[in-house]
């Protein structure tokens, strides 16, 4: 048995409209706790209106190993790039 | 600010002492918790909690400023009082004991106040309305919290359910206190500022019983109500508290940053 309750990564929503972003992580000895950890560690400061918490161990990650072919690829193709198109006024998120 | 009709306003002073005495000693209380909690997750959540209680505070011992009428703000009266003129309930100023003996005063404190405060949303003093409307919203989180903590720890290891059962054991005899009246509250009630909180005790009775099954924990035994906080009769420990919460004012008067 560990010391540590298990880890939770915490995604926060920071306003209605936008995605949740990581950030950060908490313990807690389950998912309602974990709630309200990330709930006091994270927000204390108006940073959200909504937060997911995830078990660290659901997340599956790629391998830094692998970070050659996965994605540097992508590095000499600007034309991805949305840079091409004039924003419009006005839009605040894109 | 509002003058009150009909209400004597060295009731209002007394009364908006004893809504904020009760947040000032609790925040004071958990935040003996800061740097010492069982996880860092923990540590926090005591915090902010103490910094919401302490906020209250300051709202309601600035009213209370006013009210008297002689110039004390709510520093004065955090700082400058002694022992005998706090009118908070015996509960909060009792140790913290383990965490668990904190999460049992907590638990039976913050579902009062919850009430109370829900109650105070539509008292006819504006003031005393507009903060408790506020701090309802802080109070819901706190008792959700110590709710959830006391199912964790009375339903979780036996030593953690002994744990607990000790510390609701300690903190029962002081919340027949909470659901006092006395003569200095009645005018009040009257006068729709104060709510009569003896109203409330069965919905608090229901969310204590509910809880402490989830949490496999029985009702304490009944015993001796341990009464007088409001008339400024305190257990030995609120001095003691005092002595460090008021240091600096008393040994650096008007000491500023």
């Amino acid at each position: 048995m560990t010391k540590n309750w298990p880890l939770w990564e915490v995604f926060i929503r920071a306003k209605n409209g936008l995605s949740h972003r990581h950030a950060g992580s908490v313990h807690a000895a389950d998912a309602k706790m974990a709630l309200e950890a990330a709930r006091d560690t994270y927000t204390r400061r108006m940073e959200g209106v909504s937060l997911w918490v995830v078990p660290s161990a659901a997340i599956v990650a790629s391998d830094p190993g692998d970070a050659a072919e996965l994605f540097e690829p992508a590095a000499d193709k600007v034309y991805r790039h949305p840079t091409f198109y004039v924003i419009p006024e006005g839009v605040k998120n894109i | 600010m509002t003058k009150l009709v009909g209400v004597k306003e060295n009731l209002l002073f007394d009364y908006a002492c004893r809504l904020g005495d009760d947040s000032l000693i609790l925040g004071q209380r958990l935040s003996e918790w800061c740097g010492h909690a069982p996880m860092l997750e923990v540590d926090l959540s005591l915090a902010n909690v103490g910094l919401d209680l302490i906020g209250q505070a300051t709202h309601f011992l600035a009213l209370a400023g006013e009210a008297e009428g002689k110039g004390r703000d709510a520093d004065a009266l955090a700082f400058r009082r002694d022992v005998l003129d706090f009118r908070n309930c015996l509960l909060v100023e009792q140790p913290n004991g383990d965490f668990a003996q904190t999460i049992a005063r907590q638990f039976l404190f913050s579902n009062w106040q919850e009430l109370l405060f829900r109650e105070l949303g539509t008292s006819t003093n504006l003031a005393i309305a507009a903060i408790a409307q506020k701090a309802v919203k802080e109070v819901a989180y706190h008792a959700r919290l110590a709710n959830e903590w006391m199912v964790r720890l009375g339903d979780g290891t036996a030593e953690s359910h002994a744990r607990l059962a000790s510390g609701l054991d300690w903190m029962w005899r002081f919340s027949d206190e909470l659901f006092e009246v006395d003569a200095a509250i009645e005018p009040l009630i009257a006068s729709g500022v104060a709510c009569d909180i003896r109203k409330l005790r069965p919905e608090w009775d229901g969310i204590v019983a509910r809880v402490l099954r989830d949490a496999t924990l029985d009702l304490p035994k009944p015993r001796r109500a341990t009464v007088g906080g409001r008339s400024g009769h305190h257990s030995e420990h609120l001095g003691h508290l005092l002595t460090e919460m008021q240091f600096l004012q008393r040994a650096y008067p008007d000491a500023k940053w």
